[in-house]
């Protein structure tokens, strides 16, 4: 690894005063995907800023129709949190099936977001309950938030502080795991909320996205059976060793209409 | 750049002055030559480097010794009772042949026991997919998994 410098301030001022005084920083969150990436030099940057000393970065608060959740809250801590498991189960086991235990006791919810991975699992979350992102400067709502392949809507110096997740009526996560690295090879988030279906698809993309298509089919009716004539066009979508881009196609209904049967379950 | 860092070694307070980008798993094994935590692969895959940082376990190739400054970390060597006895599960994975080239074996005894602390009555099935992030050449992992079946109750206390 590049010798860099270490920060690890103990306020949200410090951490913006930091990020903008040197442009080249990272931001540090779990480092479960940034220390892979420093070790293999994808990354150089001059310093990490170490967002570990801030304890009000961390938790989960139920605040009104919502659920609050700060962004050093790990993966473990979200999938056992007993505010989750009652009112967005899916999320909670979502957040159960990120990598393997060891990861999810130091991946955050904020550093999986910032990255914005291909095919992370919080990402179709996110879109998928139309969660709302909040920084240090502003609310950034979760359909203009992922922007492409490891592109996102913040700033450089941005800080990515909690997501708002709103609790939908009914909701589920359904994966197809890449089976080594349990990386969505496809995943997919549903969510019912009054007359409003959203379908949020990972790991098939550049970034996670929705597909009207299959939310129109629902809005109509929310069933596995609205779902029978609907195919996915290929040319946009992932291909890699694991499943071409016409694989990935075929497994978003199927994986959509999983996911409304357990969100009717 | 150095820095200082502050943190405890299976219970004992340790000072030290390292480079930013050191990780807790050099450090461990170069710095406190602790060599029974092992590196399978440096990419956060093998598990083999698994100790536990306040109880609760994670790769040490994957984390910076930066990020658990004022942290309790306990290490396969900072188990076992001080009259020298087997911990219950190294004596359960030695009773149900849980280990063959005994290369993973630290990372798995430490997975293991975070799993067992934390889910007291975990189910086979949950003890498999707990185990998900340790991986091993050899055994097969039938009798990994008899192990943390035989070591639950015995950490639990209900049986001796
Ligand atoms: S050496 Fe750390 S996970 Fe393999
Ligand atoms: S006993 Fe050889 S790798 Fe597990």
């Amino acid at each position: 690894m590049p010798t860099l410098s270490y920060h690890r301030p103990s306020s949200i001022a410090e951490v913006a005063r930091l990020a903008r005084d040197d442009p080249d920083a990272k931001l540090l969150a779990g480092g479960q995907s940034i220390i892979p990436s420093l070790k293999l030099g994808l990354l150089a940057p001059s310093a990490l800023i170490d967002l570990g000393g801030l304890p009000e970065l961390r938790g989960v608060r139920l605040e009104g129709r919502s659920l609050r959740i700060g962004a050093m809250t790990s993966h473990a801590e979200v999938a056992n949190s007993p505010e989750v498991r009652k009112h967005v189960p899916a999320l909670a086991h979502l957040a159960a099936g990120i990598g393997d235990r060891q990861v999810r006791n130091r991946g955050t919810i904020g550093g999986s977001l910032a990255n914005s991975d291909p095919a992370a699992d919080y990402p179709a979350a996110v879109l998928g309950l139309g969660a709302e992102i909040r920084t240090d400067r502003r609310a950034i709502p979760a359909d203009s938030f992922f922007k492409g392949l490891f592109e996102t809507a913040l700033d450089p110096d941005e800080i990515l502080t909690a997501v708002e997740f709103p609790l939908p009526e009914r909701a589920a996560y359904v994966k197809f795991p890449q089976p080594a690295s349990r990386f969505a090879l496809v995943g997919v988030f549903v969510s019912l909320t009054g007359k409003s279906v959203r379908v949020a698809v990972t790991g098939a993309g550049p970034c996670a996205f929705r597909v009207a298509a299959l939310e129109q089919a629902l809005a109509k009716r929310f069933a596995p059976e609205s779902l029978h004539d609907i195919t996915m066009p290929a040319d946009t979508l992932n291909a890699d060793l694991h499943g071409s881009a016409e694989y990935r196609a075929h497994l978003i209904p199927v994986l959509t209409r999983r996911a409304v049967t357990q969100a009717l379950a | 750049m150095s820095l200082q860092i502050r943190l405890h070694v299976n219970g004992n307070a340790v000072t030290a002055d390292v480079s930013p980008d050191t990780l807790l798993v050099t450090f461990l094994r170069e710095h406190q030559h602790l060599t029974g935590t092992h590196v399978g692969c440096d990419t956060a895959s093998c598990g083999a480097c698994t100790v536990l940082v306040d109880g609760i376990a994670v790769k040490s190739c994957n984390v910076l010794l930066a990020q658990v400054q004022g942290c309790q970390i306990t290490t396969i060597e900072g188990i076992t009772p001080a009259d020298g006895s087997l911990h219950p599960m190294q004596a359960a994975f030695k009773a149900c042949h849980g280990l063959q080239c005994g290369f993973c074996t630290p990372g798995m005894i430490m997975s293991a026991i975070d799993l067992v602390t934390h889910h007291e009555h975990a189910s086979e099935a949950e003890i498999r997919a707990g185990l998900q992030g340790n991986l091993c050449r050899c055994t097969g992992y039938h009798n990994i998994v008899r192990a943390v079946m035989q070591a639950a109750p015995i950490m639990r206390g209900t049986q001796s």
